[in-house]
């Protein structure tokens, strides 16, 4: 299959719309924000000359669509729709109401920085703010992995023993505005692939009549309705897995909860997530044939967090270093870091873990940067020490 | 599934409808609402003309009423807002203490 796959130059933002073409959702409600814009014009011209079916819903605002989202999905149709940045914040409290109703909402979000000072550049800030929100979160390193990971995120979201919203997440302009090679699917593969719908239950139903989202009274079940919630966000790790076992077959191409490059003979590794991947493997490459050991592993499912994997996949190097896009302001680290350290507590003694926090507001983040965490790291296995406080790659000093 | 609320604080996480759903219909009845009182109305058979003007304001429906005439009130849903006390022309209807009414062996 991978041998006749058609091969393409497009943006990430191209790319996305043209799996959401091939996907055809029965509703698409979005709101158009910069890095995202792209997306919902691309499918809007679709929809516009009938190469989808979607009900396509201009709506005033991103809680407006993701409210709009929720009661389509509630009604049992397909749901997509796409955000970016402060679109995302904007959707926050209907975030939490999409994965408690179960609802296997699918949305793009286009990495960007969140305001003040404004700024319409990469990092993780949007999507890592949404972390607890209860959606599953696949991040992409390039074009072609934020197309693959659309198209299994229909999958992985509509599971039943899963039934929750997930984001494909994809860097902004990075990803998304740059033009980039990759193979897609033709339209009959993906519409085998995803299927039709079954979803978890209908609003609209008259024979089966339900009520959506009522109060849980001052009986009290919340405590373990969210039990409930946290063990079928838990079992989506299983699932991802088994969904990508299959698009493998489809594609040719191989996705795991996360991607080892390198890590199995290295002594020191980063951890990093998204377009920096890229970079990072050629620093590794580089520091390879200088006869040093190093490797990479680079994050694709961030929630559900497959803890005991990546303990396992770090356990044996003598030092980490964490790449985190976003900073959690007033915390021992960036939100990556976080689970790293926490997730290699406990195991195989004291693992040395850094941070470093990069490329804030589109910061460019060369080379040299990634090569300084590695030189750190060869001082740390030997010292066996990490650094206190986080280091802020390329900062104006 | 079922829905029998009656027995609601022993379900486990796992007896719980997906998505928070209630996957019955016209079940509200079965909610004691009453259990939130504090007063309770209680009606003067002699004051009362059967105007039904609190069978018309009560927000609740709790107003039980059989041939045109007022017969008690539904304490499973009568949350004790005392409109009916209120609205009442001929100040038939009077608000005591729930907890006392309790005590007496009221409803």
């Amino acid at each position: 299959m991978a041998k006749t796959a058609k091969k393409v130059a497009m943006t990430g933002n191209s790319a996305c719309a043209e799996a959401m073409r091939q996907i055809n959702p029965d509703v698409v409600a979005a709101y158009p924000i910069t890095p995202q814009t792209a997306v919902v014009e691309d499918f809007s011209t679709f929809v516009a000359s009938g190469r989808v079916t979607t009900e396509f819903v201009c709506v005033d605002s991103e809680h407006s669509a993701m409210s709009a989202c929720i009661g389509a999905s509630a009604a049992g149709a397909r749901v997509m729709t796409a955000t970016a940045s402060q679109g995302l914040a904007l959707m926050w409290e209907m975030l939490h109401i999409a994965s408690a109703l179960r609802l296997p909402i699918v949305m793009h979000n286009i990495n960007r920085a969140l305001s003040a000072p404004i700024n319409i550049h990469c990092d993780h800030s949007d999507s890592m703010g949404a972390r607890d929100t209860g959606w599953i979160q696949l991040f992409s390193e390039n074009a072609q992995e934020a197309y693959d990971n659309t198209i299994q995120a229909v999958r992985i979201a509509e599971d039943p023993s899963v039934y929750l919203p997930i984001m494909v997440l994809l860097d902004g302009f990075i990803i998304s505005h740059a033009i980039d090679r990759l193979e897609i699917l033709e339209d009959k593969q993906v519409k085998d692939f995803v299927g039709e719908i079954k979803p978890p239950y209908s609003l609209l139903d008259p024979d089966n009549p339900i009520a959506v989202g009522p109060f849980d009274g001052l009986r009290g079940y919340f405590l373990e309705f969210k039990k409930v919630q946290n063990d079928a966000l838990e079992s989506a790790k299983e699932v991802v897995l088994d969904v990508a076992r299959e698009y493998e077959k489809l594609s040719g191409r191989s996705y795991g909860l996360f991607e080892e490059y390198k890590l199995d003979d290295a002594e020191v590794g980063i951890v990093v997530m998204g377009s920096t991947a890229g970079t990072a493997k050629t620093v590794v490459d580089d520091l390879r044939n200088a006869g040093k050991k190093v490797g990479l592993l680079k994050l694709r499912l961030f929630r559900p967090f497959p803890v005991k994997e990546i303990a396992e996949a770090l356990s044996h190097l003598k030092a980490i270093a964490v790449l985190d896009r976003s900073c959690s302001f007033g915390a021992q680290g960036g939100p990556v870091f976080l689970e790293i350290r926490t997730a290699m507590y406990g195991k195989n003694g004291q693992t040395p873990v850094s941070d470093y926090i990069y490329g804030l507001g589109g910061r460019d983040v060369g080379k040299d940067q990634i090569m300084k965490a590695y030189e750190d790291l060869f001082e740390a296995a030997k010292t066996g020490k990490a650094k206190d406080t986080p280091t802020f790659l390329g900062i104006r000093e | 599934m079922k829905w029998d609320i009656s027995k609601i604080n022993q379900w486990k996480a796992e007896d719980h409808p997906l998505g928070a759903t209630i996957p019955t219909a016209g079940n509200a009845r079965e909610y004691n609402t009453g259990a939130w009182r504090s007063s309770r109305p209680i009606r003067d058979n002699e004051k009362c003309t059967q105007c039904l003007i609190c069978f018309m304001y009560c927000p609740d429906s709790s107003i039980l009423v059989k041939d045109d005439k007022v017969t008690d009130f539904d304490l499973k849903h009568c949350k004790g807002c005392g409109i009916c006390a209120r609205e009442c022309p001929f100040e038939a209807i009077e608000m005591i203490d729930e907890r006392s009414a309790s005590k007496k062996g009221g409803k």
